[in-house]
């Protein structure tokens, strides 16, 4: 039923899981180097799958107060500034002379907010300030929302050219999905498309799935108990339309098709941006022969990827479990034996 | 609720806390200094590496040997928010951990005390196994975010699950230390009549169930660990190796310390050494995952999971010397079989609160996945 190749390295996951004449595996390709941070998919994503609401909050550490893929929001557009000109473009605030509306210090409170959180679930605080300290340090940040006036600190007057990183991240419908090995209701299932989705009636809020997610993707819904994520919008997929989040997107960020045919795409988009000088353009989960077998939903990015909040090189870790299961019958088995031997050793005692 | 006027009292509350939690204008003192001192080198929050923070002065005893071996890092996050959901798990998942292996390793105690003719041995460890075993259901359906749908997970058996296969463990193990309980009461019964019958199948029943008992507990014992290492918690999976073999020492211990606290000193010889056994293979596998897992070993060595950890360890040798020494003195036996049931709830604990602060800090997931990729000598795409 299960075979170690079903564990780890490149397949197709619907005939794998059994799918018979399964349709081409389709997923998505978000290129982040044309994302606006405009949000309309996450707005599409919550009005198409009536996500509820994640509750208002300022994070304060930039234009991104939705903060993470949770519960109840399926979509999320990371927000990151960076003191760098982009290609060849003239300096974008040459001559204005005007302080930074957000700081360090600003950052660095709201990464560890005191008391409860207003967002719904609450998104986990930073377990130190120091990192949304550092990201916000540059003269040059415009972390929004600021509290303070352009020009009132002192470092107004400093600022130099910056460019805006925005990436629309998901869940990645991983090859190898690491919550749908775990799930032991069998709640969490693969489809012909080869996307995993979490069957709502099903799930019993075990919460395994969440602490296998090696993207930190799946979540448990707070009043709810149940697990949720993004579903690839199945619903739509079957009645052979675009998911809602790429229907919404303005720039073309969010492109979904076959997965072979995404895949090539971006090779070629890649190759492009190189030759247009920006060197540091890279595709992310789009190998299939990375620790979870590839991403049905993979991206372009332009810098590392844990700047944006991903693992680097996340592995599936039921890769490890036949190795797992071997260890504990080994220690099983000496259980066994220390009972065996105490009782038997000396009889008299 | 999301009404302007709402927002703007998020806003005044935002503002408050800030002015509340510290100076109202300019950067917070020292942080920020990093990035003028060492140049922009990258953009992002690279220059950043509080990972070089040793074990505190003040840290009795345990200043440089730990930490040692852990790397200073670098590493970027996305304003250093966790990149894992921390399980969701409560403390019920770490008390089932225990009451599993105490019920584990009491029905070997019983199935040993049955057939060596330890009758109060025999008694106390089948109740202790029974109880465990209804706590442990207790906990595991308790901790469900929808309990009432418990036998979802009875649909399936799946072996990619350690949950699933679990469950099915405690399924058979259930039932089987039931039966062995319940038939100590059989002495009880009338000897005539419907009743009688039942008293005398009682002793032959309460064997075979106490053996299928027995037969299936250190498999219940041990999956726990592969529960724990099939996540993507960092020091949950990478311990793998070795977080069955701590798991099967620590129901040994635990069960010993409720034998040795529950039955005489005459019929306890067997338990001492038990007792000695777990304790030797608790204190191995522990110190492989305390020491041998780099950045992973860390939240063993620090912090709550620390603590735990050294309570842990100080109770099994506390417990295990008492025991010893005092084996002809019901009540040393009775603290020291205390002091080693303390160590296993204490040993669980400390391995459950490690997991969950390596899945909270995102170092504890970039910085060894970066380091596999510089040895892989790749970056990913590019
Ligand atoms: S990203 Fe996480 S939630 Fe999505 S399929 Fe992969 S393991 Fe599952
Ligand atoms: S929380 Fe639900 S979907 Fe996740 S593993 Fe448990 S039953 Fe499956």
């Amino acid at each position: 039923m299960v075979s170690a190749e079903s564990l780890f390295g490149p397949i197709d996951p619907a005939p794998d899981a059994g799918y018979v004449d399964a349709p081409p595996r389709m997923g998505f390709f978000t290129d982040t180097s044309v994302c606006i941070g405009c949000k309309a998919c996450e707005v599409a994503c919550k009005e198409w799958n009536l996500v509820p609401d994640h509750g208002l909050d300022l994070l304060g550490m930039s234009y991104d107060n939705t903060g993470a893929l949770t519960a109840n929001s399926w979509r999320h557009v990371a927000f990151i500034e960076q003191p760098r000109p982009l290609g060849a473009e003239s300096p974008a605030l040459a001559g204005t002379a005007t302080g930074p509306s957000g700081s360090a210090h600003l950052a660095e409170r709201a990464s560890t907010p005191p008391g409860v959180p207003n967002t719904d679930p609450g998104l986990p605080p930073a377990p130190h300030p120091g990192p949304a300290a550092a990201m916000a340090a540059s003269p040059e940040f415009l972390g929004m929302p600021g509290t303070d006036l352009p020009g009132r600190q002192e470092r107004a007057g400093q600022r130099t050219d910056l460019r805006w990183l925005m990436m629309s991240d998901v869940c990645k419908h991983c090859t190898h999905a690491a919550c749908l090995d775990v799930c032991p209701t069998g709640s969490l299932f693969r489809t012909e498309f080869g996307t995993v989705v979490v069957q709502e009636d099903i799930c019993n809020g075990c919460g395994y799935c969440i602490s296998a997610c090696p993207y930190g993707v799946i979540d448990q819904r707070k009043g709810d108990g149940r697990a949720w994520k993004c579903t690839l919008c199945y619903d739509r997929l079957r009645d052979n339309r675009v998911p809602a989040c790429a229907q919404a997107c303005p720039t073309e960020s969010i492109q979904y098709g076959p997965l072979d045919e995404l895949r090539e795409r971006a090779q070629r988009r890649v190759e492009r941006l190189h030759a247009d000088g920006v060197p540091e353009a890279r595709l992310y989960g789009h190998d299939e022969n990375d620790g979870v077998g590839g991403d049905g939903a993979f991206f372009l990015l332009l810098d590392e990827p844990e700047v944006y909040g991903l693992p680097p090189d996340p592995i599936v870790t039921t890769r490890d479990l036949p190795d797992m299961w071997r260890r504990a019958g080994l220690a099983a088995l000496a259980m066994a034996g220390a009972a065996v031997a105490a009782f038997v050793g000396r009889r008299s005692a | 609720m999301s009404d302007g006027d709402a927002m703007g009292e998020r806003f005044r509350e935002f503002q408050r806390q800030l002015a509340e939690r510290g100076d109202p204008a300019g950067p917070a003192a020292g942080q920020p200094a990093s990035r003028t001192e060492r140049g922009v080198r990258e953009p992002g929050s690279r220059d950043w590496a509080p990972q070089t923070q040793r074990a505190r002065p003040g840290d009795r005893g345990r200043r440089n040997r730990e930490a040692i071996n852990v790397p200073p890092a670098e590493f970027s996050s996305y304003y250093g928010r966790p990149i894992l959901k921390p399980p969701v798990w409560k403390h019920d998942i770490a008390a089932y951990l225990f009451t599993g292996g105490l019920a584990a390793g009491s029905s070997l105690i019983a199935a040993g005390a049955d057939l060596t003719g330890r009758p109060t041995l025999r008694r106390a460890a089948r109740i202790t196994s029974l109880g465990a075993v209804v706590a442990s259901t207790y906990f595991l359906i308790n901790d469900l975010g929808k309990p009432a749908r418990f036998h979802h997970m009875l649909r399936v058996a799946k072996p990619t699950s350690p949950m699933s296969i679990g469950t099915w463990i405690l399924s058979a193990f259930g039932p089987a230390a039931g039966v062995a309980a319940v038939a100590e009461l059989g002495p009880l019964l009338p000897e005539r009549g419907v009743l009688g019958l039942a008293r005398r199948v009682s002793s032959p029943a309460g064997r075979i169930a106490g053996l299928a008992a027995a037969a299936t507990a250190p498999a219940l014992a041990t999956y726990t660990g592969v529960l724990l290492a099939d996540t993507a918690v960092p020091s949950w999976h990478d311990a793998y190796p070795d977080l069955p073999f701590l798991f099967a020492g620590s129901a040994l211990v635990g069960a010993s310390g409720a034998a040795l606290i529950a039955a005489p000193p005459t019929e306890t010889g067997p338990v001492h050494r038990l007792a000695v056994a777990g304790a030797a293979m608790e204190l191995v596998a522990e110190r492989r995952i305390e020491h041998g897992m780099g950045l992973s070993s860390e939240p063993y060595q620090q912090g709550l999971g620390g603590r735990l950890t050294r309570l842990s360890r100080a109770l099994l040798l506390g417990g295990v010397a008492g025991a010893l020494v005092g084996r002809r003195s019901r009540l040393l036996s009775m603290l020291s079989g205390a002091a080693l049931v303390g160590s296993s709830l204490a040993t669980r604990f400390g391995v459950f609160h490690a997991g969950v602060d390596s899945a909270k800090d995102p170092k504890y997931t970039v910085v060894p996945q970066r380091e596999r990729l510089e040895r892989k000598g790749s970056a990913p795409g590019a």
